[in-house]
């Protein structure tokens, strides 16, 4: 299958994915724009906002008639962080034309929907409709903060925050209550006229249709798209590391504790790092797993993600409260065993058979092929997923080391429960 | 072997009942790089009480869950390490009514499929092996008492049942587990993890013979009975109105589950479910005018949910989410069904939902690890899932209006709600 990139207007992209072997077509438009707290809240505000109604499907029950007409089409309002930009927009997928009973195209209708939800939003006195934007941000508020529902994604972010603290990294993807707290209609009106006007547009469509049907289709849906001195998408700022590691801690009234620790990498060599990091804590048979689960039975979870924008290593795992020493210690001699090149032959192979894997079925998902082309367009990278595949293809043992050696702790953190109850 | 095809949803299946009883079911998938095996047993949570060898035995809860985490031991070490050397990506879980082992890989397919169909069907455990799990699974068991949605959920299910072992939680507790042994494992493997109790189901570009032939010469040529289970009889009536529950959460949540009557397996079984679910959508799906007001009076956000689920004598509809006030929520539910019930389905809104549900259903076919959980649950419980759109075709409004007439009203009403700490 090949990706073909285009651009179809000033600051708008097109990423062409055909495919015949899906039940379903897949359209997705995105704004990327730089996170940074003062407008991460209203971006995704301005989203939720934008799904209420469109003029000529002003409420949710015209809007819902209609997709379910075009056969169960969903229009989700996505908003994701990729490095240090913020993608703000939808994703529409919709059964393909071959299965529609009665022969029906539903290519042109749905890409209409999708122009319309950000071209043409109902509106009152040039502004959101107030219970629109009233409501949403409620729910958004609500979202944000039941954040702290899952403790593990809680204790994750939370390490995220102290670990890049005054970094655009650290802004969460929808922003903070603070912040949205505050926010006005007029305001955040503004702001998605500024969006769609300067920030760049990245459209990815998977599925049977040809190149220029899907053309056709995205000149008529965006054809009253505004576009102004589109801004160009910037990269993140690789993150220092800090002289002496920081030590953070949350007190909950939860049962199970959750220890995070954040790494920082002194190399840029990516795919060491990538492999390093699925030996280390990134797949069932990394060595967090066989010895901190397996070997010692401290957790059920033990695992670590590499952050390739921002150079740095996270690890998230859940324990009993007095074992905080034994986990840290195990988690730190499994990080200098990878760092001494402690690896056998089978833990190489098998975390690169892992890598090549995940690369071999992206383009198995519409939704791992939209993810992964929104990924590397908001991150200015340009790598199919079988290029990153050649490069770990033939990595070694001792580029790994090297690359890893230069991965020092930075921040642990610590949510435990309240005294007296453990 | 017989192949049939499905021309409306283009899909065929190879199906083969080998001499031992096992179901091998194939789905062929030209064009993916990904191959995909699932191999499931009709053992869940729910079968703690059984018939073996003419006695009857009580086994304790969270077994089924501690033998899946036992399987992958074997003689010479693990196969979650074996499959993970080959780049395949293995995993388990146990549900209510049956657990499954499953990996996909793009390279060593047939070899990973050897592996899986030897280490589900030789159990190796020891007293040291078994007793070192209880560390991880009790884990497991602090990180899901943690998660509202888990507590409220099983606590919905206790308001429900009187007796049934749906009232199981699947995972056990941290005391049931203590009693489990090497002898009780081999018990319940000897029990439920023969060839006539499973199915194998592959999903792929794979050759259909080649996985017959494999099965064939990896597992036991004989299979053992199969079991008499006990899940205790169960009144029509809920056991109890309400349960409450404080953690430590941003917002009261609410889940109201409605007891229906259980179907019988077979085609029934497959009418039932798809009835259900429609009924779901068309009295509160996110299309329903009852979900457009309930969010307009900010009653209820996206969080907001419902579906109709069902196991061996056991079917429920819930609906929940977070709501400041869970008894408006629920009168209306209990309203909007009565003036259905009264007043029927409006005939344009049931057409748009069936071709809502005909898309949904359809979508859901991009999925291997979808294609491959619904076959195994129609083998279960004796229907053919991929004749959906002919099934869709047989439900009438005066089926929806009767079922929710049937089953949405208070009497049949639990409320399980959390609410956040003081």
């Amino acid at each position: 299958m090949e990706a073909t990139r285009i651009r179809l207007a000033e600051g708008v992209h097109l990423t062409y994915l055909p495919a015949r072997k899906f039940k379903t077509s897949l359209l997705s438009a995105q704004f990327v724009t730089p996170l940074r707290r003062e407008t991460a809240g209203a971006n995704a505000l301005l989203a939720a906002v934008l799904r209420r109604g469109t003029v000529s499907c002003p409420d949710m029950g015209a809007l819902s008639a209609k997709m379910d007409n075009l056969y169960d089409a969903s229009i989700d309002y996505t908003v994701r962080k990729k490095g240090e930009n913020q993608c703000v927009g939808f994703v529409a997928s919709f059964i393909d034309d071959r299965y529609a009973p009665d022969g029906e195209r539903l290519l042109e209708p749905a890409a209409a929907l999708l122009g319309e939800l950000i071209c043409d939003p109902v509106t009152y006195h040039g502004r959101f409709v107030p219970e629109y934007f009233e409501s949403e941000k409620t729910n958004l508020l609500e979202a944000i903060r039941s954040l702290i529902n899952d403790k593990r994604d809680w204790a994750d972010s939370r390490l995220l925050r102290a670990l890049c603290d005054g970094e655009a990294y650290a802004v969460p993807r929808l922003g903070d209550e603070e912040t949205v707290d505050k926010l006005q209609a007029l305001k955040v009106y503004t702001q998605y006229r500024d969006l769609i006007s300067t920030a760049p547009l990245e459209i990815i469509y998977s599925g049977s249709a040809d190149l220029e049907r899907v053309k056709q289709a995205l000149a008529a849906a965006f054809a009253t798209l505004p576009r102004e001195e589109v801004r160009v998408i910037s990269t993140a700022a690789p993150h220092v590391c800090r002289e002496s590691v920081q030590h953070v801690e949350d007190v909950l009234d939860v049962t199970q504790g959750k220890l995070g620790m954040g790494f920082s990498c002194g190399s840029d060599d990516m795919p060491a790092l990538l492999m390093g990091n699925t030996l280390f804590g990134g797949s069932s048979n990394s060595k967090l797993f066989l010895n901190v689960r397996e070997k010692l039975s401290l957790c059920y979870y033990a695992s670590s993600l590499y952050h390739r924008q921002k150079g740095l290593i996270t690890v998230s795992s859940g324990i009993e409260f007095q074992n905080y020493q034994r986990a840290y210690d195990e988690i730190m001699a499994q990080m200098e065993a990878v760092q001494k090149g402690e690896l056998e032959d089978w833990e190489l192979e098998g975390a690169r058979s892992t890598l090549l894997n995940n690369y071999a079925t992206v383009g198995d998902s519409q939704g791992k092929l939209e993810n992964f082309y929104l990924g590397q367009a908001a991150t200015g990278q340009h790598e199919t997923p079988a290029d990153l595949a050649r490069a770990i293809q033939d990595m070694t043992a001792e580029r790994i080391c090297r690359a890893m050696s230069t991965v020092k702790l930075d921040t642990v953190y610590f949510l435990k429960g309240k005294e007296g109850e453990a | 072997m017989k192949e049939t095809f499905y021309e409306r949803i283009g899909e065929a299946v190879c199906r083969e009942r080998l001499t031992n009883g096992l179901e091998v079911c194939v789905v062929p998938k030209p064009g993916y790089a990904k191959k995909y095996a699932f191999f499931s047993t009709r053992y869940g949570g729910m079968d703690t009480r059984f018939c073996l060898d003419g006695q009857w035995l009580n086994t304790p809860a969270g077994i089924a869950h501690y033998l899946e985490h036992k399987m992958f031991d074997t003689r010479e070490g693990n196969a979650l390490q074996e499959l993970a050397k080959n780049g395949a990506e293995p995993n388990a879980f146990t549900s209510n009514a049956m657990t499954a082992y499953y990996f996909d890989s793009t390279e060593h397919f047939e070899e990973n499929l050897r592996i899986l169909l030897s280490f589900v069907s030789i159990p190796y455990f020891t007293d040291e092996s078994v007793a070192k799990e209880q560390g991880i699974i009790g884990q497991e068991i602090r990180m899901i008492e943690d998660n509202p949605d888990w507590q409220i959920y099983t606590r919905m299910l206790r308001a429900m049942y009187h007796r049934h072992a749906a009232r199981t939680s699947i995972a056990g507790t941290v005391e049931s587990i203590a009693e489990i042994t090497a002898d009780t494992l081999y018990d319940c493997h000897k029990a439920f993890y023969t060839p006539a109790n499973m199915i194998l189901t592959v999903v792929g570009d794979v050759d259909p013979v080649h996985v017959i032939d494999l099965a064939n010469r990896v597992l036991p040529k004989l299979s053992g009975p199969i079991i008499e289970r006990d899940y205790g009889t169960e009144p029509e009536t809920v056991a109890e109105k309400e349960t409450v529950l404080e953690m430590e959460v941003s917002a009261p949540q609410f889940l109201a589950g409605f007891k229906c009557a259980p179907a019988t397996e077979g085609d029934d079984y497959m009418r039932a479910a798809i009835l259900g679910d429609m009924a779901s959508d068309i009295l509160m799906g996110e299309s329903s005018a009852l979900y457009q007001r309930l969010y307009e009076q900010g009653l209820i956000n996206p969080s907001f949910g419902g579906a109709f689920e069902m196991m061996p004598g056991v079917a429920y509809l819930y609906a929940g989410g977070d709501s400041k006030d869970a008894n408006a929520v629920t009168d209306a539910i209990l309203r909007e069904a009565a003036r259905i019930a009264a007043e029927g389905v409006d005939e344009d809104y049931f057409r748009r939902i069936r071709k809502a549900s005909f898309g949904a259903n359809l979508r859901g076919l991009n999925s291997f690890e979808n294609i491959a959980v619904t076959l195994t649950e129609g083998y279960f419980h004796g229907y053919d899932p991929l004749r959906f759109p002919e099934v869709f075709e047989s439900i009438t409004p005066e089926d929806v209006a009767a079922f929710l007439k049937t089953n949405v009203t208070a009497e049949r009403m639990v409320l399980s709600r959390i609410v956040p700490k003081q």
